[in-house]
């Protein structure tokens, strides 16, 4: 018997249909004042019934009424709930307003109980409340609705978010697991017509069993990818080179592969296999350069929408770039990374357009063990 | 279409067969060995002191104890449980097609199978003749000015050309500079393995719009770094880069070698040249595209081709002709070395001349023409069936070789997945069809190649399995999520063969584990 937790943000999504880039804040009022209706807990319900083969071998453990049990009852599936979470006895017509503490509460709770893997719909920002929280245990998973879904941790649609949890429980004891960024936009900045995402934290979620290798094909999974090119990032390293490490797993992997500690979301610099700063700021980063002979930056690539440069790591300003130049630059991402972008570019945005322009083009990216390929950057 | 096909009632046979290692009982024998006569005793001595001390077990090999009907019976349950390429079967991985039978019994015929490759040169005439003869079938096919036939594989046939550019930048002092190797996504899969194998860098482009990577991407990937291209064309998604000669052009205006694998040459063979296009080697599956037998790991081979350039490089030995008779040159200074034992897999060699002599320069066209109508004929059949996109839709030019389609819609309505459809088929006497070489780019893939082997029934009757599985997936998905039904085995957890403390390589590691 495998515990499921579900919980629904029941305000996520609601901004969508309105125009509105989000409900975060007070946008709520404002989008129920345009007649926003609620979207989460009949797109989890959509998710659940996906969940119906495998009824007889979970357990259901969820919030009250719009944070969860609605969708779980609508889905035809029996839950227990989560008692002593705040979650406000509400209609459909008229919820009442829940917030992040809400979710954090009811994910702590979960995770206490010992769930097997913790299903959430909502957006971006949910993902985030459930990442504060939960870390990387228990695995989770995101149904899409909300209206910002720029996070790694949502399935693309409800349908495959209930497919992917029914063959996580039906899965045999070694399923697969990856970890995801999530990421989050400003929404002020956002309906101010300006993208500014920051990576917030990761979780762990299943992955769909053909997109990890075909039983027979033997292929490396992601995760191998990921590790193989960190190493081999690693092993390039020159002794008298200053490296500056963006956040990210994929520049974490790099730092472990040296067995260096290094911070997940923020800055840090190595030089001859030493961390020689951590969670460093701009100026810090330029002190350091000041001071240091050649000096190179790495990044990752900021999965779904393609940034490389201003999303998550602004710490690394133009001035940063410039000192090591476009060729002092080392993009790390594995290919099944690179060919999920959206637009199947690299971005940037510097807060400099002429730096912008002048990083456009192709670039090398370091995909694998000795193994590089060339992905054009637009600003 | 599912009016006019009649899908057929099948059944696999279930002999729940244990493993030979349960089987039998102590001191049974299938053959009865005589003891040896006083006479042969005495003149041979104790036989067992002929293998040397150091080889000698101490205690004889725990094998299974039958009798020869017992060891009959078991192999053959066990060939009738076998799921492998005698139903139907249209899998998509560089064409494979049936094997002739009569040239299967030309490579057993004893004048085949008694050869020794040490034999004296006057007496391997024959052979010797054969290798001579395909070379230059090769040649006209590519225009490539000689052909070795040593790898044992089409991937083998892709190391060989890594160490011949090796060799060919060394000898020009540039491959220090020159270490890397450019290819693209969608190429032979082996393509930057045995780049990367021989010691070069990879630099692997992605696809664009249309499937293969723009020009400009390749013109910035070349520079003075650039050792060479090893690309296919069509490409994986049966995609033909129509900018393949500029291509060309571009890696050797940057001083790099061009390298074209011929893994998917089915659909373009005796069309293009690749010498004509500029490349300078080229490889051609002899199983596979030739005819000959593929699976279990071989005997496959690889014909390997260059220019005259790169000839000197070659793996030796190469088999020349005087105008009376057939030698094998080893006086190949510059070559490579060996890349496998004597002169490759010669009875593949044999079968591949017989597929070509068989079919003749016509029924090569013939079967190019056909193989490229199969497939375009397939995907109009399955592109009707409810739940089914191809990879890559915007490229709506044909494919000339197997196509990537994929069950995204169907999954999403039905929690149906590619490998649950994969084994439904094969309840109605489909073989399993190959669902995608890496990466994972087309979601729920599955990989179909007609060739020009199956007869349009077959083609119709394919169509019209996966037609019907898919229909199933709507209106019944248990029936397909629990399948197959109707095989020797049922469902199998493929989690097993990815976890290393679960899977067992051999009995012994079989009982260890088990134990454990």
């Amino acid at each position: 018997m495998k515990r499921v937790g579900l919980i629904v943000n029941p305000i996520a999504g609601m901004g969508g249909r309105v125009g509105l880039k989000g409900t975060d804040g007070a946008i709520v009022d404002a989008a129920r004042a345009l007649g926003a209706v609620p979207q989460a807990s009949r797109k989890a319900a959509r998710a659940l019934r996906r969940l119906s083969p495998v009824a007889d071998r979970i357990e259901i453990l969820t919030c009250p009424g719009e944070m969860g049990a609605a969708a779980a009852e609508s889905a035809g599936l029996g839950a227990s709930e989560v008692t002593g979470v705040a979650g406000p006895p509400t209609t459909p017509a008229s919820p009442e307003p829940t917030g992040p503490e809400h979710t954090k509460e009811a994910a702590r709770e979960m995770a206490r109980r010992g769930v097997d893997l913790l299903l959430f719909a909502g957006g971006d920002g949910t993902a985030r409340d459930i990442a504060e929280v939960v870390g990387l245990e228990p695995p989770a998973l995101g149904i899409p609705a909300g209206v910002k879904i720029y996070s790694g941790v949502f399935a693309t649609t409800p349908e495959n978010a209930g497919n992917l949890a029914a063959q996580f429980v039906a899965g045999g004891p070694s399923p697969t697991l990856r970890e995801a960024e999530v990421v989050d936009v400003d929404e002020e900045a956002v309906r101010l017509g300006r993208l500014s995402a920051s990576l917030y934290g990761h979780l762990r979620v299943p992955v769909a069993r053909q997109m990890v290798s075909g039983p027979k094909s033997g292929a490396p999974g992601d995760a191998d990818a990921l590790a193989a090119a960190a190493r081999s990032v690693a092993r390039a390293m020159e002794p008298d080179c200053l490296y500056v490490l963006g956040p990210g797993t994929t520049t974490r992997a790099i730092a472990l592969s040296l067995n260096l500690d290094s911070t997940l979301l923020g800055v840090d610099a190595i030089l001859g296999g030493r961390l020689v700063g951590q969670d460093l700021n701009e100026r810090q980063l330029l002190a350091l350069l000041e001071d240091a002979g050649r000096a190179r930056v790495v990044v990752g690539v900021i999965g779904g929408q393609g940034y490389i440069f201003g999303r998550g790591n602004q710490q690394i300003g133009p001035q940063v770039i410039r000192r090591v130049g476009r060729e002092g630059i080392i993009v790390v991402a594995t290919v099944a990374k690179l060919l999920s972008l959206a637009r199947r570019v690299l971005l940037v945005d510097t807060g400099d357009p002429e730096l912008d322009r002048e990083l456009e083009g192709f670039m090398r990216v370091v995909v694998g063990a000795e193994e590089e390929t060339l992905f054009r950057v637009e600003a | 279409m599912s009016t006019r096909v009649k899908l057929r009632d099948y059944h696999a046979a279930v002999w729940s067969e244990p493993v030979v290692m349960e089987m039998g009982h102590p001191g049974r024998r299938g053959l009865a060995i005589p003891e040896a006569e006083d006479e042969v005793r005495k003149t041979v001595g104790d036989a067992e002191q002929l293998v040397p001390a150091g080889m000698r077990r101490k205690e004889p090999p725990r094998l299974p104890e039958l009798s020869q009907p017992e060891v009959l019976r078991h192999y053959l349950h066990l060939s009738q449980q076998t799921l492998s390429m005698m139903g139907i079967n249209l899998f998509g991985t560089c064409t494979m097609k049936y094997n002739p039978r009569a040239a299967e019994q030309a490579a057993m015929a004893p004048e085949m199978a008694e050869l020794h490759p040490c034999q004296d040169e006057e007496t391997l005439q024959g052979i010797l003749e054969i290798i001579y003869r395909l070379d230059e079938m090769c040649r006209v096919l590519s225009g490539m000015d000689q052909f070795v036939f040593q790898p044992g594989g089409g991937s083998h046939a892709g190391f060989t050309h890594a160490c011949v550019m090796r060799a060919y930048h060394a000898a020009r002092g540039e491959l220090e500079q020159r270490n890397e190797v450019i290819t693209t996504l969608f190429s032979h899969c082996c393509n930057p393995a045995v780049a990367a194998t021989a010691g070069f860098k990879v630099i692997n482009l992605m696809p664009e719009e249309n499937g293969y990577p723009s020009v400009d991407a390749l013109r910035a990937a070349v520079s003075e770094r650039t050792a060479g291209l090893m690309t296919v064309c069509p490409n994986d998604l049966g995609i033909y880069n129509p900018h393949i000669d500029e291509w060309v052009k571009i890696v050797h205006d940057a001083g790099g070698l061009c390298f074209y694998d011929h893994a998917n040459f089915n659909g373009v063979m005796g069309l293009t040249r690749a010498r004509d296009i500029g490349f300078d080697a080229c490889m051609y599956m002899l199983h596979k595209t030739f005819g000959a037998s593929k699976g279990g790991m071989g005997p496959a081979g690889g014909a390997y081709g260059c220019t005259n350039e790169l000839a000197p490089y070659l793996p030796a030995p190469i088999v020349t002709y005087d105008g009376a008779s057939y030698h094998l040159d080893y006086d190949r200074p510059d070559s490579i070395g060996k890349v496998r034992e004597f002169w490759g897999n010669a009875q593949v060699v044999l079968k591949a001349y017989a597929w070509v002599l068989a079919m003749g320069a016509d029924g090569i066209q013939q079967a190019r023409e056909l193989s490229v109508l199969g497939n375009n004929y397939l995907e109009k059949l399955l592109l009707a069936i409810k739940g089914v996109s191809k990879g890559f839709p915007k490229m709506t030019k044909h494919r000339l070789e197997m196509t990537r389609y994929g069950w995204d819609e169907l999954t999403q309505e039905t929690g149906v997945d590619t490998v649950d459809i994969q084994h439904r088929t094969t309840d109605w006497g489909l073989d399993a069809y190959w669902m995608a070489h890496p990466p994972p780019i087309v979601p729920e893939p599955f990989t179909p190649e007609a060739g020009e082997t199956p007869p349009v029934e077959d083609i119709e009757y394919w169509a019209a399995v996966l037609e019907h599985v898919a229909s199933e997936a709507y209106s019944n998905p248990e029936i397909v999520k629990t399948s197959p039904h109707r095989q020797a085995v049922h469902r199998v957890d493929f989690r097993a063969l990815q976890d290393p403390s679960r899977r067992a390589m051999t009995w012994r590691a079989h009982l260890k584990k088990r134990k454990g």
